[in-house]
């Protein structure tokens, strides 16, 4: 039987960052051994040109994960631009297992199969998520600066959909052809030398009078300030939230997930969230007005 | 006969005001695109669009100059409201709009099931720059043209156009988005108004300038500092994907230089990718310059059909340019 109020989920996002195939490899043996996260998605989203380095990987931390009782979810390209790029989304599309679309690209390839609509898609309301769950998406996570009354409305017209919040981690703002990493060291996108993986968390990004403003991370532009959803579990419950969404980053993801469980457990209040965190080796200060519909680097006081 | 090549590429011109599609159909806009004064369209701006009335105006006087007229109502549609943008659509159809260009599913969807005589066009906001996505739309809703996003080269345009059915659009002339069109949150993040949100990107009402002690002119835009003017400079406008930044120990416009785009020299070779339609940027932009630059692209577009020498209209393009810089952006593949 369904317990009347349950418990809401953790999930861990897919890696943004171009991190080597044995540092991935060690990380998701972590979380398989010990992070109290209950959902995992997997696999290169940011730039097809990484794929070639981490595709013998991911068949092995598959069966880790799945063999440590977490759900995983192979998560697609946002940003598909050559044949084999669009070659690979076919392909994952036809895969007997949850997957994550990210690029309408591969909806149609999917045939109806259950899906997740990721947060690179641009789902802003009900009538829009309503067409993709007639074509089999039975989950979702929104657009960042989509804000809470925005996915409140929405959970209550759609509600056979599992909404999942992006809840930790810098933000994905923006996706562009041309890479800022290579373009910051005096290189182009098709010599790139892969200097991207000299920024485990992203290259930091800062305004002319020294202010930390975004960070790069390929063609990927995230926020510098790290966005914490410190939403109760009652009001993430009064939301239609069913899952929050922790993006990896190089400090210890299995502490980070544990503090967030004890919050959404009721025993950390969301100062005390943002505190533990802060102190262990955030990338970047707290953000999180976008759920209160402001500008995203901002932090606002959010419905307890 | 023309080989298809030489079948002339159609010129598709903005509109902020009545005066400007006035003067865009007279200077021989094949397509004229316009918006409601609302945050349907992603020029929302204040003074800038019409009204239904002025639209109904707008396409009566297109239409005995031969011009069509193409509404925007490419914002994503709010939660609950979305009511709006429908009822856009529904204006559009009334006022005997030639098509609709959108990128939201649910405006979409509203349209081709309400007003299938409707032309849908793919907005650029749509982001689709695979044949897989753009069939998901022509099959979906019927889409018959898309507006490609500022991520392909010319050759990838090329391979593109032969694997699929609907027509492309591509942007030509004026403001240049450096990330992908749809798939920007820059603004939102810094101001809390984006282009998906509420259809405005860097707003006006979010920038200053202030001079420091050296006399330099600092330009913020909701409050981060973002480029920098010596005195006697021309001060550029701070809008954030051409603001300079510091990263890696040097300061400089990490995005992009504050250029804007011109095609004009790979006019031929679009038409031989296959593009449908050539699109300028500027619906912010006054009826003189929207004279100008179309007038200009008229001649170039002709000469280029009739095996003319389109050299001179692109010498008196440049004079249009923001700040005289310019730049053939994506299409060109070491831009990336």
């Amino acid at each position: 039987m369904m317990p009347d109020h349950p418990k809401i989920e953790l999930a861990l996002g897919p890696c943004f960052f171009n991190w080597s195939a044995e540092r991935l490899v060690d990380f998701y043996r972590g979380i398989a051994e010990e992070a109290d996260i209950d959902r995992v998605y997997l696999g290169e989203v940011v730039c097809g040109k990484r794929m070639p380095f981490t595709d013998a990987i991911w068949p092995d931390i598959m069966e880790m994960l799945t063999k440590a009782g977490k759900q995983v979810v192979l998560s697609g390209l946002a940003q598909p631009v050559n044949k084999r790029e669009r070659e690979i989304l076919r392909q994952q599309a036809g895969y007997d297992m949850l997957i994550e679309i990210n690029d309408l690209s591969m909806v149609p390839g999917r045939a109806g199969q259950e899906f997740t609509a990721g947060p690179f898609l641009n789902i802003y309301n009900e009538a829009s998520l309503r067409l993709l769950a007639d074509r089999g998406a039975t989950a979702w996570c929104p657009p960042v600066e989509l804000p809470l009354v925005s996915i409140q409305k929405i959970a209550a017209l759609v509600p056979e959909v599992d909404i999942e919040l992006f809840a930790f981690g810098r933000l994905p703002l923006a996706l562009s052809s041309r890479c800022y990493h290579a373009r910051a060291h005096g290189l182009r996108k098709d010599a790139c030398q892969f200097v991207c993986d000299r920024d485990p968390d992203g290259m930091n990004i800062a305004t002319l009078d020294d202010r930390r403003f975004l960070a790069a991370n390929g063609i990927q532009t995230l926020s510098d300030a790290v966005h914490v959803a410190g939403v109760t579990s009652g009001q993430l419950q009064a939301t239609g939230i069913r899952r929050l969404r922790l993006s990896p980053h190089s400090l210890d993801m299995v502490k980070v997930a544990g503090t967030f469980r004890r919050f959404l457990d009721g025993e950390l209040t969301c100062e005390d969230l943002n505190a533990e965190l802060a102190g262990q080796g955030l990338p970047g200060p707290v953000c999180n007005a976008y759920l209160a519909g402001d500008a995203g680097w901002k932090t606002a006081t959010l419905p307890a | 006969m023309k080989s298809p090549e030489a079948k002339a590429m159609e010129l598709v011109c903005p509109a902020g005001t009545p005066a400007a599609l006035r003067a865009a159909a007279e200077a021989g806009a094949d397509a004229i695109y316009c918006g409601l004064a609302n945050e349907t369209n992603a020029r929302n701006f204040p003074g800038l669009n019409f009204s239904p009335e002025e639209l109904a105006e707008g396409v009566a006087f297109a239409h005995r100059k031969g011009s069509r007229v193409l509404v925007a109502i490419n914002t994503f549609a709010r939660a609950g409201d979305v009511g709006l943008w429908r009822e856009a659509v529904d204006t559009a159809a009334q006022c005997r709009a030639d098509a609709v260009i959108a990128a939201d599913l649910a405006v979409l969807d509203h349209a081709a099931s309400n007003h299938p005589e409707l032309r849908l066009h793919l907005s650029v906001q749509a982001a689709a720059n695979t044949p897989e996505a753009i069939r998901f739309y022509a099959d979906t809703f019927g889409v018959k043209r898309v507006v490609l996003p500022r991520v392909l080269s010319v050759p990838e345009i090329a391979s593109l156009n032969k694997e699929i059915d609907v027509e492309t659009e591509v942007f030509v002339f004026g403001g240049l988005c450096v990330m992908t069109e749809g798939r920007c949150s820059l603004s939102s993040y810094a101001t809390g108004k984006s282009p998906n949100l509420t259809g405005v990107c860097s707003p006006p009402e979010q920038v200053d300038y202030t001079e420091d002690a050296d006399g330099k002119l600092q330009a913020r835009l909701g409050g981060f500092t973002i480029d920098s003017f010596e005195q006697g400079q021309a001060a550029g406008y701070p809008t954030l994907c051409k603001g300079q930044f510091t990263a890696e120990g040097k300061t400089g416009y990490l995005f992009e230089d504050p250029v804007s785009l011109n095609a004009f020299e790979l006019l031929g070779d679009l038409s031989k990718a296959g593009v449908t339609a050539l699109k300028i940027e500027g619906r912010q932009r006054g009826k003189a310059y929207i004279a100008g630059v179309v007038g200009a692209f008229r001649k170039a577009v002709d000469s280029l059909s009739d095996g003319g020498d389109p050299g001179p209209a692109i010498g008196a393009l440049k004079a249009f340019s923001e700040g005289g810089r310019q730049t053939a952006g994506s299409y060109k593949k070491t831009w990336r």
